[in-house]
């Protein structure tokens, strides 16, 4: 399956990566208190790779948890279909930490007000960051990521999509058009 | 993604993949419940009504707090004994409670099939929460929930007794129908009074008066309580007799699978049905299957009422 553009192959993927990687340090002064939070599905090995890549110029891998957002969806009155809801995984209290939040596509800013509101109800973090491959503009509501892997200008007819080994069995982020009738298979924003 | 559940009137409602997802969803739901805020907004903007036309405080509550956890509103008709005729009255309740825009109604009633006449009488989703010796199918689900959340064996590969008085019990035709639907051997014991011998058509159910033989190698044993309040004529010698035959008690247990979990759906008569050390015993399930009860219910919710298509 080849998209219209590739936005991102595998080496300029993974060095995004490691940027995003030292700017979260560099902003934090240290990994002390930093804990990665990834948003089902692909910002889960995001987060992941962000903290592999912290643990090699660190002397600890932060914490990672894996978030599901379905429950907090501002829309589930009125979607058609019924989202599949699946589990939250932060295994540590996130009182007082400093937390990054990851996921792979920041566009209208809707998945990440509701990311906020399900950290809120685990506790009362000491900072929320937000950390995504890729922002494609368009937002809805007033949210900016952090950090960012690639600002891409797109048309709301498009799609981007990011593939991630962990999911899809290969790293890449391509523009392709929206399909007339669903989205496509892979990640897609 | 999938379409939303149309409505939970009985068993019959659901199929293999959806009861899988409702308990992969309960999972979540139990973890929700065990945070500093046991609440999320999933169900904003959503009303759920109760319609409880027989007793029944523990299950309403179970129900309504599932709602609310979810952020519905709710809506509380509890109608203490049988006074008005059924017909009328369940009609013209739920046209004015419908009218208050409605989403689901969760309706336990004396009579069996008031939840189907409800489906038919609006646009709401309908859960039945018990309808006479009809069928009860939160129990049921929350049932094999604390069996496969316990650690009991694929259901496919799962011998269960639904042991006692099947006769009187809705619990049990809902389990039947439940285990049998996930692939379970299903064995239904009693004496011959309480074991109507139609419940040998359900497929995957057969029917056993021999409680010993019931017993032999089962994964779960489910002790139903002896319901004398709805017992029309004398089906039971007395309780020592029925309980000298057919009580669940530790040598029967040892008759099962060794690792064989023990459910009851509760209330229980203890060392009537069940000996008193079995159900506090360490392959009692009992604290699980009330414990399950909340999530589940919040499970069910969720899936009647999030997407639009079926509505």
């Amino acid at each position: 399956m080849s998209g219209k553009a590739t936005l991102l192959d595998a080496r300029e993927l993974d060095r995004a990566l490691t940027r995003i990687a030292h700017e979260i340090v560099e902003r934090a002064k240290g990994a002390d208190d930093l804990a990665l939070v990834g948003i089902h599905t692909r910002g889960v090995p995001i987060a992941e790779r962000l903290a592999d890549a912290i643990a090699r110029f660190e002397p600890a891998r932060p914490k990672v948890g894996h978030l599901d957002i379905t429950l907090y969806r501002d829309d589930l009155t009125e979607i058609a279909l019924q989202p599949v809801v699946k589990r939250t995984d932060v295994p540590f209290d996130v009182a007082g930490l400093r937390l990054v939040v990851c996921d792979d596509v920041l566009y209208t800013g809707r998945t990440a007000r509701a990311a906020l509101d399900a950290l809120v109800d685990l506790g009362r973090p000491a900072v929320i960051q937000y950390a995504v491959l890729v922002d494609r503009g368009h937002r809805e509501l007033p949210i900016r990521a952090d950090y960012v892997g690639k600002n891409v200008p797109t048309r709301r007819d498009e799609v981007v999509k990011v593939r991630l080994e962990e999911t899809d069995g290969v790293d890449e982020v391509v523009l392709d058009e929206r399909p007339a009738d669903a989205a496509g298979a892979g990640g897609t924003a | 993604m999938s379409a939303p559940l149309a409505h939970l009137r009985d068993v019959g409602d659901l199929d293999e993949g959806r009861v899988h997802a409702l308990f992969d969803t309960t999972d979540v739901m139990a973890q929700v419940l065990e945070r500093p805020v046991k609440r999320v907004p999933a169900l904003q903007g959503f009303t759920v009504a109760t319609l409880f036309f027989e007793d029944s405080t523990r299950t309403r509550l179970s129900f309504e707090r599932a709602a609310r956890a979810q952020s519905a509103d709710v809506m509380t008709f509890a109608k203490g004994g049988t006074s008005l005729s059924k017909g009328e009255s369940l009609y013209d309740t739920v046209a004015t409670l419908a009218a208050l825009h409605v989403d689901a109604f969760v309706v336990r009633h004396p009579a069996a099939g008031a939840p189907h006449q409800v489906a038919r009488w609006t646009d709401a989703k309908v859960v039945n929460a018990g309808d006479g010796r009809h069928a009860h199918p939160t129990q049921a689900l929350l049932d094999a929930y604390a069996y496969r959340a316990a650690g009991g064996r694929p259901f496919d590969a799962t011998k269960v007794v639904i042991l006692g008085d099947v006769a009187h019990s809705r619990v049990a035709r809902s389990n039947a129908a439940l285990w049998a639907m996930l692939g379970a051997e299903v064995v239904l014991c009693g004496p011959p009074t309480l074991l109507p011998p139609a419940l040998a058509a359900l497929p995957g159910v057969t029917l056993e008066h021999d409680v010993e033989r019931a017993l032999e190698g089962a994964h779960a044993v489910m002790p139903l309580r002896l319901q004398r309040e709805r017992m029309d004529a004398a089906r039971i010698a007395s309780m020592a007799a029925y309980a000298r035959h057919y009580q669940l008690d530790a040598a029967r247990l040892a008759l099962a699978d060794p690792g064989a979990f023990v459910l009851h759906p509760g209330p229980m008569n203890r060392d009537v049905e069940i000996e008193g050390a079995v159900a506090d015993g360490p392959r009692s399930l009992v604290t699980a299957q009330v414990a399950a009860g909340l999530p589940v219910r919040m499970a069910v919710l969720y899936h009647l009422l999030v997407g639009k298509e079926a509505a």
